[in-house]
């Protein structure tokens, strides 16, 4: 092997990588946050909803599940703007990443809603609960406490999937990544550093939400 | 071998020495009126300078300029494809008489070949619609560029951008073409091709020069030493700058007018 390593370019580039650190994590929290609050909202639709509404998040959810993620990304960049809805390229990758972490979320919290007994919502009833109440405390929180594992690996996807948004301009840490290339040519070093980093990040990520999930569900968390 | 295939092979031999063209000390001008054919590389893969068409026949910004300086010199024409990798060592080893394949000058060509006047705008510049006007980098302050990550435009006008600019970089040019069309961005900073290409899809807004980031116009190469032909094709040129027959074939592949001062 003749390949002369060469990480000379970190002294230079660095601010480069640590921008595009910076917005991977924001369009993570970001999407993250509303991802889920727009899955749990789509589960409380899909299993507990009215019945009009649940084949209208039923539609989104399959539309979302089975088409490439980077093809939503284009359409609500470079197509929406055609129909006068014009976004920049943060809000546009903020966007698809929640439409897309929603449709999923979905998906994995329902299976934790359908999975509570019918009992524990008569039990609610009992109580005198309502049924805003009952959904809250009874089914969803164990709901979410039993489905956190799958959650937290479905937000981890979501970060890592982010990486398609430098192709929107976004700049991220792939975008990072891929100008150090364009810039320096030393592909093997640009691309190697991008993966430690993202390798870094996502088990930062787990450990993080793990934690959150001990915090959330301090009783019974699944481990 | 035997005795039948050597006669063929003597007379092929023989045949093919007929038809060789004469030894490139020759004058080439005197040789191109003399044989009443001219041979002129051009590109086959380089689109709007030459490709081949449906027909299977070569088109182009540089077929175009192969056919007039062939009917101006009244010879007839024999195109040669070539790639940018031979299309010079194909003048130096006199398979053609002249090359017009978008070619750039630069100081290590001018050692091994001669250029005639440049006959094709080539440049890299800053486009946009009509409604911005923008004369140099300094009136970019405030608006943003799309550009092609790591091209040449890319890395020129981050060393000329102003401090408030924003250059959204795209990984390739449908990118930064869906960018501008979109109107993700004010502006591209790109090629004068590339921007005919977006000219040829006819969008609503149309890619206008606003201004030069690096101009490479191309030029006609020819072997070192032919005076006259040299002379013949500048006057070719300039008389076909003079008359507008330039400008039509500008018009016709890059969507635009011949720069004034090419």
């Amino acid at each position: 092997m003749n390949y002369a390593f060469d990480y000379g370019w970190l002294f230079v580039y660095w601010p480069v990588l640590v921008k595009g650190i910076g917005i991977t994590l924001e369009l993570t929290l970001v999407g993250g946050v509303l991802g889920v609050a727009l899955g749990i909202a789509c589960a409380w639709a899909r299993a507990l909803g009215p019945g009009w509404l649940r084949p209208v998040v039923a539609t989104y959810v399959e539309l979302i599940r089975n088409t490439p993620f980077l093809i939503q990304l284009f359409f609500i960049f470079f197509g929406l703007p055609a129909l006068g809805v014009r976004m920049g390229e943060l809000e546009a990758a903020n966007l698809a990443m929640v439409i897309n972490l929603g449709a999923y979320g979905c998906e994995i919290i329902r299976a934790g809603i359908q999975a509570t007994p019918n009992g524990q919502f008569e039990a609610g009833a009992s109580l005198g609960m309502s049924r805003l109440q009952t959904f809250w405390h009874v089914v969803l929180i164990p709901a979410l406490q039993r489905i956190w594992p799958a959650l937290s690996s479905q937000i981890v996807i979501v970060m890592l999937g982010s990486a398609a948004v430098s192709q929107i301009a976004a700049e991220d840490l792939t975008f990072a990544a891929n100008f150090i290339q364009s810039r320096t040519f030393r592909a093997f070093e640009a691309y190697f550093v991008a993966t430690a980093i993202y390798l870094a990040l996502a088990i930062a990520l787990r450990q993080a939400l793990r934690g959150l999930g001990w915090t959330l569900f301090p009783k019974r968390t699944a481990r | 071998m035997n005795r039948r295939s050597l006669i063929a092979f003597a007379a092929g031999a023989l045949l093919a020495a007929t038809q060789m063209p004469l030894p490139a000390a020759a004058d080439a001008l005197a040789t191109i009126e003399a044989n009443k054919v001219i041979r002129i590389a051009v590109p086959q893969d380089f689109p709007p300078f030459g490709t081949v068409g449906a027909d299977m026949e070569p088109k182009g910004y540089d077929v175009d300029t192969a056919k007039l300086i062939a009917e101006k010199l009244g010879v007839k024409l024999e195109l040669v494809p070539v790639t940018s990798a031979n299309r010079i060592p194909y003048l130096q080893t006199n398979k053609v008489d002249l090359v017009i394949s978008s070619l750039g000058k630069n100081a290590e060509r001018e050692k091994v070949i001669d250029f005639t006047t440049a006959y094709a705008p080539f440049f890299n510049g800053v486009f946009g619609p009509a409604d911005v006007t923008v004369t140099d980098a300094a009136g970019l302050a405030g608006k943003t560029v799309g550009v092609t990550r790591g091209a040449v435009e890319d890395l020129e006008l981050t060393k000329i951008a102003p401090a408030d600019l924003t250059i959204k970089r795209y990984e390739d040019n449908n990118g930064t073409i869906s960018a501008f069309l979109s109107g993700q961005v004010d502006l591209i900073a790109t090629g004068n091709v590339v921007a005919a290409a977006i000219l040829a899809r006819n969008p609503p807004k149309k890619p206008e020069i606003k201004f030069l980031i690096k101009n490479s116009p191309c030029f006609i190469g020819l072997n070192k030493n032919e005076p006259a032909l040299l002379a013949k094709v500048d006057e070719i040129i300039a008389g076909a700058k003079k008359d507008g027959a330039l400008d039509a074939i500008s018009q016709k592949w890059l969507g635009a007018k011949l720069p004034a001062d090419l």
